[in-house]
């Protein structure tokens, strides 16, 4: 029932949104999705003392004819993907305070009708309905991105609609593949993601390959990870703050989820042939995107680019398959939403009182502002995976994954360790530090809304930096369970 | 006591919220109170926590704190470890960090951001702390990248300087070259042996389960991070531009704590070190040539500061030729005898700097004796104490590591000597030029000059009695007598290699020493004191060899030239070529072949009826000829 209501609350909470006028919306808006984060709650406190527990479980009959069930549930690392969505909902809607936005009922309906299609993806438990959110999930951001976009946005809001679009079939493709091949016993064919497991292993190696490639070319695109890439850094910075933050904060991660959840343990032969063929993607991504970062002047662009970088991190920990990989995954994932929002609202705050997010035509705003210049250099310590910042958790223990995996691959990786630090502290440089420029005379103060949300930031950066013990113990049983499944 | 390690960091971490949530709205006199009593607090703990340890006959206390991340085998508690070596670390960061602490309320004093200094010193200390601390690895680790975050911050300290904001950014960059090898050495360290606490890791090492060539590439592994942090070749190009800093962290951070740490790293991990002679053999090669190649670049530079950050590389070099030859606690010895009297030197200079109003070349200084008594007094003993004089303190630690080392091979002993022979000489050079001569400043700046309030000369006289006394610990034991420091240290040395030379040699090792410094002194005295012979005002005035390396040898133009444009030029060309024009290319040209493709197709659709007819036609031919055959 829990995991129901979560579901369906954003979709009522979008409708009412929708029937709002004015300034009303954002605050309905945010009232209703600080809500949904409060039943986010709940479920998290349920899964904690009775995992079993049947509020968490729902599985109705759909379309029985094709054995479709609205089949959702939920396991560790499903619960901390919804934590993080519920989570950083309030805070993109808190960040949109100051841009006033054309019909913002639509805009702000738009977001939580989002919220629903990303919860459905993570607690998904039938593959069709699996492909159903995640289609879902696209119409939203596509509309967010085409109607409040920036220059030039609909050509580059065509272009990402249509390249995410080309992925998602061929991930239909591979799912209608693994469903004629369930029942084998039985004769009952399903969508179950336990059937699809089933289903899977019993294929062989070219069955799996064909499989394999046509469902993680979705999920590469989605994340994406090189070459699959380009349509990221144009959206990226084209699309409103707050679309772009559900791009990265949240909508990648269903690339990395699925790789976990719907790929990994479906195909397992085809993995042990073609894992080196991502792996060796996911790793060079790293470094070129460090490489690209470093050559950006406009910041927002930047970050687009160290968010391929460290999305290959993640990719490269998950197909490397084993305890420390899997588990910094995850945690990396929340890590990584966390931060990306604060620094694509640095980027949003830096525009707003500048007009531009030229890195060299800024400078000396610490000079103007101290504060904000302590907010940054938190969420950038973050990003560079710091100790005790929530960064260094994750990218410990992915190296280590990958580590284990090869050494020189994780060497390789590890190098955006040092890449990271070169783009992050050069912008910082360029933009916070050095003389007063004319641009950034009048930066003045931060707003409250933009306070609030930095501050929100910065404490999870450090708190889950110092203290990620509730991480470990969610995701720790799960990875170990994913893992022995396998056996 | 021990149970209550944690307050040792908790003290400074107070002292950084406090400075750092509401320090503007304090007082100078406030804010500077908090950061220093907060250090002496530590301090005092620290002292009462080495006097029941060594009162204790359990050496090795451990202290959890909490689980910090867990994944499968991979278990790292927060947990502190009190042993020998840690608690000396202690007293060296929290005392020494004390003095300086209530040194930096005088010398900042005039500064608009005070409290922020104060902020940025406590956090410091409450990272070493954790550095020298922790119980496994990763905690070290915590510190590591901690105390560097620190040592960021203060060298872009005065952050409206482009040239001060690019020598931090430099620290920290080339810092992370070092973590990286860091990080990979804990992570094989993990795999190899399951765990990354200390106690089980060295107990399991000794027993031999892990293959030589694995020990040789975790010592190796974290040989890298102690070369980024202790700036060793090739690493050491961040330390002389982290002058940048103001001079009390250039004594706190990059002489007497931050940068001791590789030594830190490789005592506490000793035992992969003396189970690996080709580790060895590195560390003491790259300590040689860090020593001599520092020490000839200091031999000609003009800045104060310069001079001394370059004898820091110089003597860390020392320390690692000490390492490297397996004289581990002889390396903690001049750790400690260095903390004394290069804080002192530094902190001397900045007393200098001070009453100059901000200048800091040599050439325009001389005759500052009278006029600053005590700093002058305080830095003569310092300045004899590197030279190796007895019985001043670097002297004792100096012949410890140079003894060592001639056991092991001569060559480095030569090369460590003739450091020494050199450090003598260009330190007596700045000593000279700086008190002694005629004043080289302007009208201005000598109508000024004055000596610095108490503040700054009580941590000067402190640390100077230290740099002078300091020797005790570690008294010759062939003199008869007892060297309590190797004593100390002891328990976590894994293979011991007592000494094996006569007192024959050593005495003659050690008289040649003494000689060695006297002609170097008194070389330096004859061209600097008596013949009055100052360096070339200008550059143009410089020997070519001599401009070479004052220019240190252009190590920072290679670098430049080899790392720094190739990256930048790799980065443009992935940007602007591969990115936009191939990848992004492909996916655009297949959009458009689409296009082309339906243009071609849409001609199909004609409208005239005969032409579909006779297409289903051929249609209906083409199907009964596929099914027939």
């Amino acid at each position: 029932m829990l995991t129901g209501l979560l579901i369906i609350f954003p979709l009522i909470a979008a409708i009412l949104v929708f029937l709002t006028k004015g300034k009303t919306a954002r605050n309905a808006a945010l009232v209703l999705s600080v809500l949904e984060f409060i039943i986010s709650l709940l479920v998290f406190y349920q899964f904690k003392h009775n995992p079993g527990a049947k509020e968490l479980l729902l599985n109705c009959t759909w379309i029985e004819s094709l054995g479709i069930k609205f089949a959702v549930g939920i396991d560790g690392i499903s619960l901390l993907m919804v934590m993080l969505t519920t989570f950083l909902v309030p805070l993109i809607i808190l960040s949109s305070y100051k841009n006033e936005y054309d019909k913002p009922n639509s805009f702000y309906g738009l977001i939580l009708l989002m919220q629903m299609a990303l919860v459905g993806v993570f607690i998904a438990n039938d593959g069709f309905l699996f492909y159903i959110f995640w289609e879902l999930a696209l119409i939203p951001i596509y509309f967010i991105c085409l109607l409040w976009g920036g220059e030039d946005r609909g050509r580059i809001t065509f272009k990402f609609f249509v390249y995410t679009l080309l992925g998602s079939l061929f991930m239909l493709v591979g799912l209608v593949f693994l469903y004629q091949h369930t029942g084998g016993a039985t004769g009952i064919k399903s969508w179950a993601l336990n059937d699809l497991y089933a289903a899977g292993k019993n294929l062989s190696l070219y069955q799996q390959s064909f499989v394999f490639w046509s469902i993680f070319v979705a999920f590469a695109i989605k994340m994406p990870i090189f070459p699959f890439h380009t349509w990221q850094p144009d959206t990226y910075v084209t699309a409103p703050t707050q679309g772009t933050m559900l791009l990265s904060g949240i909508m990648l991660k269903m690339g990395t989820f699925g790789l976990i959840k719907w790929l990994m343990p479906i195909v397992p032969l085809a993995l042990a042939k073609w894992g080196n063929t991502a792996m060796m993607m996911s790793v060079f991504g790293i470094i070129y995107a460090s490489c690209i970062a470093i050559a950006q002047k406009d910041y927002k662009r930047l970050i687009a680019y160290s968010s391929i970088a460290h999305v290959g991190l993640i990719a490269a920990g998950i197909l490397a398959f084993n305890q420390q990989g899997l588990q910094g995954a995850v945690i990396q994932m929340l890590g990584h939403g966390v931060n990306v929002v604060g620094l694509f609202l640095i980027a949003d705050i830096l525009f707003r009182h500048t007009g531009t997010r030229n890195i060299d035509s800024l400078g000396g705003i610490r000079n103007v502002n101290p504060q904000f210049a302590v907010l940054f250099l938190i969420v950038l310590l973050g990003s560079v995976a710091l100790p005790l910042t929530n960064g260094f958790v994750g990218e410990f223990l992915l190296i280590s994954g990958i580590y284990k995996y090869g050494a020189w691959t994780a060497a390789i990786a590890g190098l955006s360790v040092i890449l990271g630090a070169v783009y992050m502290l050069r912008s910082y440089q360029n933009i916070m530090l050095g003389e007063v420029k004319t641009s950034t005379a009048g930066f003045g103060e931060l707003a409250k809304s933009d306070k609030a949300v930095l501050i929100i930031v910065c404490a999870a950066i450090i708190a889950f930096g110092v203290y990620p013990k509730p991480l470990n113990d969610v995701t720790e049983p799960a990875v170990k369970a994913l893992l022995e499944n396998l056996k | 006591m021990i149970k209550l390690i944690g307050l040792v960091p908790l003290f400074p971490l107070i002292g950084f919220l406090i400075n750092g949530f509401i320090g503007k709205k304090l007082s100078k006199g406030v804010s500077g109170a908090i950061g220093s009593f907060s250090i002496l607090a530590s301090f005092v703990v620290s002292l009462l926590i080495f006097i029941e340890l060594n009162g204790s006959a359990q050496k090795s206390h451990v202290v959890d704190l909490f689980s910090w991340i867990s994944s499968g085998n991979l278990q790292v508690p927060f947990s502190f470890l009190v042993d020998p070596l840690s608690a000396l670390f202690l007293l060296i960061i929290t005392g020494i960090g004390f003095l300086i602490h209530v040194y930096s309320v005088g010398y900042m004093h005039e500064d608009e951001g005070f409290s922020r200094f104060f902020t940025y010193l406590n956090l410091f200390v409450f990272f070493m702390l954790l550095l020298v601390l922790g119980n496994n690895y990763l905690i070290m680790f915590v510190g590591w990248e901690g105390v560097g975050l620190c040592s960021y911050l203060l060298i872009g300290f005065w952050f409206k300087n482009t040239a001060y904001n690019n020598a931090a950014k430099k620290a920290f960059v080339i810092n992370r070259i070092g973590d990286l090898g860091f990080l990979l050495g804990i992570i094989l360290i993990f795999f190899t042996f399951n765990t990354i606490s200390y106690g089980e890791v060295f107990k399991l090492a000794n027993t031999g389960i892990a293959a030589q060539g694995t020990i040789t590439a975790i010592a190796l592994l974290l040989f890298i991070g102690a070369m980024g942090k202790s700036a060793q070749i090739p690493l050491y190009t961040w330390l002389p531009d982290a002058m940048a800093g103001p001079t009390p962290v250039s004594a706190l951070i990059h002489a007497a704590t931050m940068v001791t740490a590789g030594i830190y790293m490789i005592v506490r991990s000793n035992i992969f070190y003396s189970m690996s002679d080709v580790a060895s053999e590195t560390v003491a090669v790259v300590g040689a040539a860090t020593a001599l190649f520092a020490a000839t670049i200091g031999m000609v530079q003009t800045d104060i500061k310069k001079v001394l950050a370059y004898s820091t590389v110089s003597q860390l070099g020392l320390m690692f030729l000490a390492l490297g030859a397996g004289a581990y606690s002889s390396a903690v010895f001049h750790v400690a005898t260095h903390a004394f009297f290069k804080a002192l030197l530094f902190l001397g200079a900045g007393s200098v700097i001070h009453a100059m109003g901000g200048e800091q070349d040599i050439r325009k200084m001389g005759a500052l004796k009278k006029a600053l008594p005590v700093t002058f007094f305080t830095m003569a003993i310092g300045t004899i104490a590197i030279s190796g004089i007895p019985p001043f303190s670097g002297f004792f630690s100096k012949d410890e590591i140079l003894a060592h080392v001639y056991e092991e091979n001569k060559l480095l002993w030569f090369i460590g000597s003739v450091t020494s022979m050199l450090t003598a000489f260009y330190m007596f050079r700045m000593f000279y030029l700086t008190f002694f001569g005629k004043f080289r400043g302007t009208h201005e700046q000598e109508h000024h000059l004055h000596e610095s309030p108490k503040s700054m000369t009580v941590p000067l006289i402190v640390l100077a009695i230290l740099a002078a006394l300091g020797g005790v610990m570690g008294l010759p034991e062939f003199w008869g007598t007892h060297n309590w420091i190797a004593d100390y240290l002891s328990p976590l040395i894994y293979r011991k290699n007592p000494s094996i030379l006569s007192h024959e040699t050593e005495w003659v090792l050690m008289g040649l020493a003494v000689a060695a410094a006297a002609v170097s002194i008194y070389t330096a005295y004859n061209v600097y004191r008596k013949n009055n012979i100052l360096p070339a005002a200008k550059e143009e005035d410089m020997g070519g060899a001599e401009r070479f390396v004052y220019h240190k040898y252009k190590v920072d133009e290679f670098y430049e030239a080899v790392i720094t444009k190739p990256l930048n030029l790799i980065s443009e060309a992935f940007y602007k070529f591969f990115d936009l024009k191939i990848v992004d290319g492909i996916v655009n040209g297949t959009g458009q072949a689409v296009n082309w493709f339906s243009e071609l197709i849409r001609k199909l659709q004609t409208g005239n009826i005969g032409f579909y007819i006779l297409a289903m036609v051929a249609g209906i031919v083409a199907i009964l000829f596929t099914s027939l055959f």
